[in-house]
């Protein structure tokens, strides 16, 4: 019973980075139906950033949070206003293909200027366990389920409560309408890369302090997964993506426990075909009817 | 048959210079082994990209997953060949590695080509990582480390003669009454199913099709580079394959020649760049992208039937 709870402790901690990531990829493909393949690399940007904030400017972790995120979106904005935005109404396969190379771009340049090596991430927070029942928990896993369910609330209470939410979820069902009764398209999307990246930005500072270590290529795999997640979840659906990020997590710890971890990201994957043979558009998704 | 013929003889005339001018050029000294090496890596990519082109740019089905079909055929022969290192069982390898990875293909394909579009592209991108992990898992692979001295038969005439076989197999099947469906199929699912098309058994075929080519072109690479390893048949692999379809223009075969030409090419001009080639590369890959939406040839081909009938249009105009 006791494992039973730990690896659920692990697994969620796990989970929430890929529910973080996940909300980025959900949001963008709902708005403009890209798989933003360079959204892993904004995650590893961030996580950079806390880096060298907290190694040289000596940032506190709540201060090296937020400023990655604030960082991070104005990427995701750059990103989006240079080699998106041309591609608006290009084959959605060339902007895929323009995606890719962002992430080849980011993940290089990044190697080419700071170096390939891993890095340990600076301990800002020092680690103390805490054993309830049995069970051990970490200060930092607690931290990292708080910070992304409070992020995860918030972006929720933006998408629903707010004006630019409205006009995200506007744009997402309808561009052409939602032009015509007067939504600026482009802030809009803008706003939703900048909304997706600052909870890149966010997972990556937090996976830091957890996995304590940080290199270029960090954001290849993470990326993958969460948007398997995205798409387990039903890609559009917010509350579709946070789910899927979670059971994505859960379940690679959990195939982890029993000592297939060398399986862990076939298991997934074969979780995510059954799923979407199950239900062709994930967990929340809409089954979109074509009409003739 | 008739009416093609003269086309289809200039294209076999093609062939064999391109094979005759290699050939010349390596007995004069012109081709090293450094670019020998460059072109058989741009001949298996023909293959690679050729096959994808069919299911992505014919078909219209999304797969992310070529490079997974590509290790079944390169562990084939690898192993194969290891165990009994003759030509006969190098080809006898390749047929092997072609019927694996159709099976494969069955597998995978029966299931996931009821998704539709990026739906289909995460299945065929998980199906294709399975089958790597399984290989990263088994003995008979050799697990992560891969494999290695693998004795080499596929030299460069053997790749060349493979990318005009497996080239002409793929044209030949897009301009039969199948390849006419599964254009059909890509341009409205519905229309084509009430035109009696069954697009289920097209979609499947396209996709076998692509899969055992991709095979083929990866027995070559175990077979020229003589060392595989799992990693090298990741999502990576896929997306540099789905790379040299777009760039070349998404349902253009030439197109994917001159692509798989051309970044084979800048890939190898760039290598004395170091850590910065991949820095360019991906710099040149977002303004192609951005200044040529559709790819470098579109969804046109270069022909020979365009250009004689450029030709008769001119002289008739003349007289």
């Amino acid at each position: 019973m006791t494992t039973l709870f730990q690896q659920l402790i692990n697994g969620l901690s796990l989970g929430s980075i890929y529910a973080l990531l996940a909300l980025g990829y959900t949001m963008v493909y709902g708005i403009i139906k890209l798989i933003n393949f360079a959204h892993g690399d904004i995650y590893m940007l961030g996580a950079f950033w806390g880096y060298y904030t907290i190694n040289f400017w000596h940032f506190n972790f709540i201060f090296a949070l937020l400023s990655a995120m604030v960082v991070c979106a104005a990427a995701g904005v750059i990103i989006e206003y240079f080699a998106y935005r041309p591609l608006r109404h290009a084959p959605r396969i060339t902007a895929l293909i323009t995606a890719i190379g962002v992430s080849y771009f980011l993940e290089n340049g990044m190697s080419y200027l700071y170096g390939a090596d891993t890095r340990d991430f600076p301990q800002v927070i020092k680690q103390v366990n805490y054993n309830l029942w049995g069970v051990r928990v970490s200060n930092i896993q607690i931290l990292i389920l708080v910070t992304a369910c409070l992020l995860m609330v918030m972006l929720q209470l933006i998408i629903k409560k707010t004006k630019m939410g409205r006009a995200m979820r506007a744009v997402s069902v309808d561009p052409d309408a939602a032009e015509l009764v007067g939504i600026n398209i482009n802030r809009t999307i803008s706003f939703t890369f900048a909304l997706g990246s600052s909870m890149a930005g966010a997972a990556g500072v937090l996976i830091g302090l957890y996995y304590n270590s940080i290199d270029p290529l960090m954001g290849m795999t993470p990326g993958i997964k969460a948007f398997v997640a995205a798409v387990v979840g039903g890609i559009g659906s917010v509350p579709g993506a946070s789910l899927g990020g979670f059971l994505i997590g859960l379940l690679e710890t959990a195939v982890q426990s029993v000592g297939l971890s060398a399986y862990k990201d076939a298991a997934v994957y074969l979780v995510l075909i059954i799923i979407l043979l199950v239900l062709p558009a994930g967990i929340f998704g809409k089954n979109v009817k074509e009409k003739v | 048959m008739k009416a093609n013929l003269k086309y289809n003889i200039c294209w076999l005339i093609l062939m064999v210079a391109g094979f005759y001018l290699m050939n010349a050029l390596i007995l004069v000294g012109v081709i090293d082994s450094f670019l020998e090496n460059m072109v058989v890596t741009i001949g298996i990519n023909i293959i690679l990209a050729v096959g994808l082109n069919l299911v992505i740019g014919f078909a219209g089905q999304f797969s992310l997953g070529h490079a997974g079909f590509m290790a079944v055929g390169a562990y084939a022969t690898a192993i194969i060949i290891s165990k009994t290192p003759t030509a006969g069982a190098f080809y006898a390898s390749i047929i092997v590695g072609v019927v694996v990875a159709i099976i494969a293909a069955l597998i995978v394909g029966i299931p996931t080509l009821r998704l539709r579009g990026d739906y289909l592209a995460i299945a065929t991108m998980g199906a294709a990582e399975i089958i790597r992990i399984i290989i990263n898992n088994l003995k008979i692979t050799n697990g992560p480390s891969g494999m290695f001295n693998i004795p080499q038969f596929a030299t460069w005439p053997v790749v060349y003669t493979m990318v005009c076989i497996t080239t002409i197999i793929i044209v030949n099947f897009i301009h039969s009454r199948g390849g006419r469906a599964a254009l059909a199929v890509r341009e409205d699912e519905i229309a084509a199913e009430s035109m009696g098309i069954n697009i289920f058994k097209w979609k499947l075929a396209a996709f076998v099709l692509g899969a055992a080519t991709a095979a083929v072109a990866g027995s070559m690479q175990a077979s020229y580079l003589q060392t595989i390893a799992p990693n090298n048949f990741n999502i990576m692999e896929s997306i540099a394959i789905l790379i040299i379809v777009v760039l070349g223009g998404v349902g253009s075969i030439t197109g994917s020649f001159v692509a798989a030409t051309i970044l084979g090419v800048v890939d190898a001009a760039l290598q004395s760049f170091g850590a910065l080639r991949m820095v360019i590369y991906a710099l040149v890959l977002i303004l192609i992208m951005i200044f040529k939406p559709s790819g470098i040839m579109g969804s046109r081909e270069l022909s020979f039937k365009r250009l004689f009938s450029r030709k008769n249009k001119k002289v008739g105009a003349k007289s």
